[in-house]
């Protein structure tokens, strides 16, 4: 009896149109807002704000970015990490070489030029699929890490390949603590959330669906082929590139390539696969559940140790963690394909008749 | 070499229309388990058989825990799954056997054949011959039990269509655990061959990724494709980096593989020895 919809009406198409349609849902939605923008700087420590809270944040956007082009258009991608390499890159060559330029302005374009080589390298999209395409990606994956790696001015000639980020300064503010890092991080998270939202709900997102769904039939009822794929791969990369800079400025603090790995990009898959692939909900529980887990694990093996008085070495961890994290994957896999996202609707309609059977 | 790698992949894609990913951690954990057994002081003979005994073994629980329930999802849930299955293997095979870096040796020396390298002035080692002769052996066995045997006729029907293949009684189980253990041998094989070359250690799973460009140029369906894949990846990459490389700055060998499969599948995106297919609505 949690959800009690009795005596919501529309009246109007605004009403029937909104994303949250439900009072219970808004009045819930607005209060998470609240806590992430209010009580969560205020009362959160350093440490679970520039440790675990920003990167979940900057890993969502990932994910979102992700599950644009995976679940929504259906073109599976391994390059999501190099994306993200391009758009730190490039965010840290505007500041480095365009005078005055704001920090969101250089955000904005290491995100577009993420968006060239999405487009770039989603050229082949046209003629190949499933498997073959992650084929194609990885590929962009390993270029793109060599170019970066190769030529000096990406990194501005830095013998170590290593380079700190610009100081990020907006109106006059300088964003230095966790906290102030933190809020900006959920700025950029929450209004391009809002934007995969609206989008997957317009036109577009339908034929990226129609697409997913059989790219023939699609074309068949005049979803030109060729723009939807490309734009799909073009906003799914400047996500990733905006999440690869905030990655690069707000998390790490420095800009190399080796923070780009495929590891990366095979973690963003996961997060959207636990999390639901299309959905924009199971992003976010994806990316909680990938960061926070390691967390988790990594605290019950210290119980365990102190309980059971053994030593337990770095490697032995680590190793276990990755049993049980893949285990973990085939397990959502065989429960529940859909996902975390999913799981959550289930409760939702559990919810709505509890506690009656029907 | 790639082309064994390779092998594995093709023999389970064509047996059951699975793109198996964990193929490289399986190639990893064969030789890993391989020669730790011959560290501890094991018969050679007697360690192949646990080995390969070990790796049906796997072959059997995968089908069992991870293939069983999922049947009938899309391929690309089945793709995830064995994603799943790669980080398993891979944490499984280091915390029993450690993580530090294996020599193997099989007694073929890699050195050149002097006769031919004092004839014909081309060198080509030993070692190089027999993991082509063992390779081309292994094609043919496969090629075989494919095209003549009932079990192979069982194995492409089943790849076909799952549903299909149930419905005119083909124990679907039985098919899979055989595919998994075989290609669990066909790991063991390119493991040993690679251990021997590179010594066996954590970066035998990274080559294993290097066996994708060679489906695309070979074909995901076919096995002699594999073999050819394996020979043009090869010999390009190493052409490649001696000849473009310079040009460039050296370090090309790492992407060139994927780039000239992905020029490859702007032409011809079924690969050179793949069935064409079409789609209906």
């Amino acid at each position: 009896m949690l959800y009690r919809e009795a005596g919501q009406f529309k009246s109007t198409y605004g009403q029937d149109q909104q994303i949250f349609p439900i009072l219970q849902d808004r009045v819930a939605m607005i209060a998470l807002l609240l806590v992430a923008f209010v009580a969560v700087p205020i009362f959160g420590d350093q440490y679970w704000l520039s440790a675990i809270i920003t990167p979940f944040l900057i890993l969502s956007l990932a994910a979102l970015g992700l599950n644009i082009l995976t679940g929504y258009a259906g073109q599976l991608s391994l390059g999501t990490a190099a994306f993200m390499a391009v758009g730190a890159f490039m965010a840290y060559n505007a500041m480095l070489r365009i005078p005055h330029i704001p920090v969101l302005g250089a955000f904005a374009i290491g995100g577009l030029s993420a968006a060239a080589v999405g487009i770039v390298f989603g050229l082949p999209s046209l003629r190949i699929k499933g498997l073959y395409l992650a084929v194609a990606t990885l590929a962009c994956q390993f270029f793109v890490l060599w170019l970066i790696n190769r030529v000096g001015w990406f990194s501005n000639h830095s013998s170590s390949g290593v380079i700190t980020a610009q100081r990020m300064v907006i109106l006059g503010y300088e964003f230095v603590s966790p906290a102030s890092k933190y809020l900006l991080t959920l700025g950029v998270v929450t209004a391009m959330a809002l934007a995969a939202k609206n989008l997957m709900r317009s036109e577009t997102g339908r034929a990226f669906m129609a697409v997913r769904d059989m790219d023939v039939a699609a074309a068949v009822v005049g979803i030109p082929m060729m723009r939807t794929k490309l734009l799909a791969f073009a906003i799914s990369s400047f996500y990733c590139g905006v999440a690869g800079a905030l990655y690069a400025f707000c998390y790490l603090g420095t800009v190399e390539p080796e923070a780009f790995v495929l590891d990366l990009s095979f973690r963003v898959l996961f997060m959207i696969i636990i999390g639901g692939v299309g959905s924009i909900l199971g992003s976010f529980l994806g990316a909680a559940f990938i960061t926070l887990f390691p967390i988790l694990l990594n605290f019950v093996s210290k119980g365990l140790e102190s309980a059971l008085g053994v030593e337990m070495n770095h490697a032995m961890v680590s190793n276990t963690e990755a049993i049980i994290f893949g285990g973990l994957i085939i397990f959502f896999l065989i429960v529940e394909p859909n996902g975390l996202a999913r799981m959550w609707q289930i409760a939702k309609e559990k919810l709505r008749l509890w506690p009656f059977p029907h | 070499m790639y082309a064994l790698v390779a092998l594995g992949f093709v023999l389970i894609y064509k047996a059951s229309g699975v793109f198996n990913f964990a193929q490289g951690s399986m190639v990893f954990f064969a030789a890993l388990t391989f020669v730790s057994l011959l560290e501890r002081g094991w018969n050679f003979w007697l360690a192949l058989a646990v080995t390969l005994a070990v790796m049906v073994v796997l072959g059997m629980l995968t089908e069992r825990i991870v293939l069983r329930p999922l049947i009938n999802q899309p391929p690309i849930t089945l793709l995830m799954a064995t994603i799943g299955l790669t980080f398993v293997l891979e944490g499984l095979s280091q915390l029993v056997f450690g993580s530090q870096p294996h020599g193997l040796e099989l007694g073929i020396a890699d050195v050149p054949i002097e006769w031919l390298s004092e004839k014909w002035n081309i060198s080509i080692s030993q070692f190089d011959l027999f993991a082509a002769l063992i390779a081309g052996l292994l094609v043919a066995v496969l090629a075989v039990l494919f095209q003549k045997t009932r079990i192979g006729r069982a194995l492409r029907a089943v790849a076909d269509d799952h549903q299909a293949a149930l419905a005119v009684g083909i124990p679907l189980q039985h098919i899979w655990t055989i595919v998994w253990a075989v290609a669990g041998c066909v790991a063991l094989v390119a493991g040993m061959m690679w251990g021997v070359r590179n010594g066996v250690q954590y970066a035998l799973t990274f080559t294993a990724l290097k066996a994708l460009p060679v489906l695309i140029l070979g074909g995901f369906e076919s096995i002699a494709g594999a073999i050819v894949g394996g020979l043009i990846i090869g010999a390009s990459e190493k052409l490649a980096e001696v000849y473009i490389g310079p040009m460039v700055g050296g370090g090309i060998e790492s992407w060139f593989a994927y780039v000239v499969a992905l020029l490859f599948l702007l032409v011809r995106p079924e690969g050179l020895f793949g069935e064409k297919h079409i789609d209906r609505v």
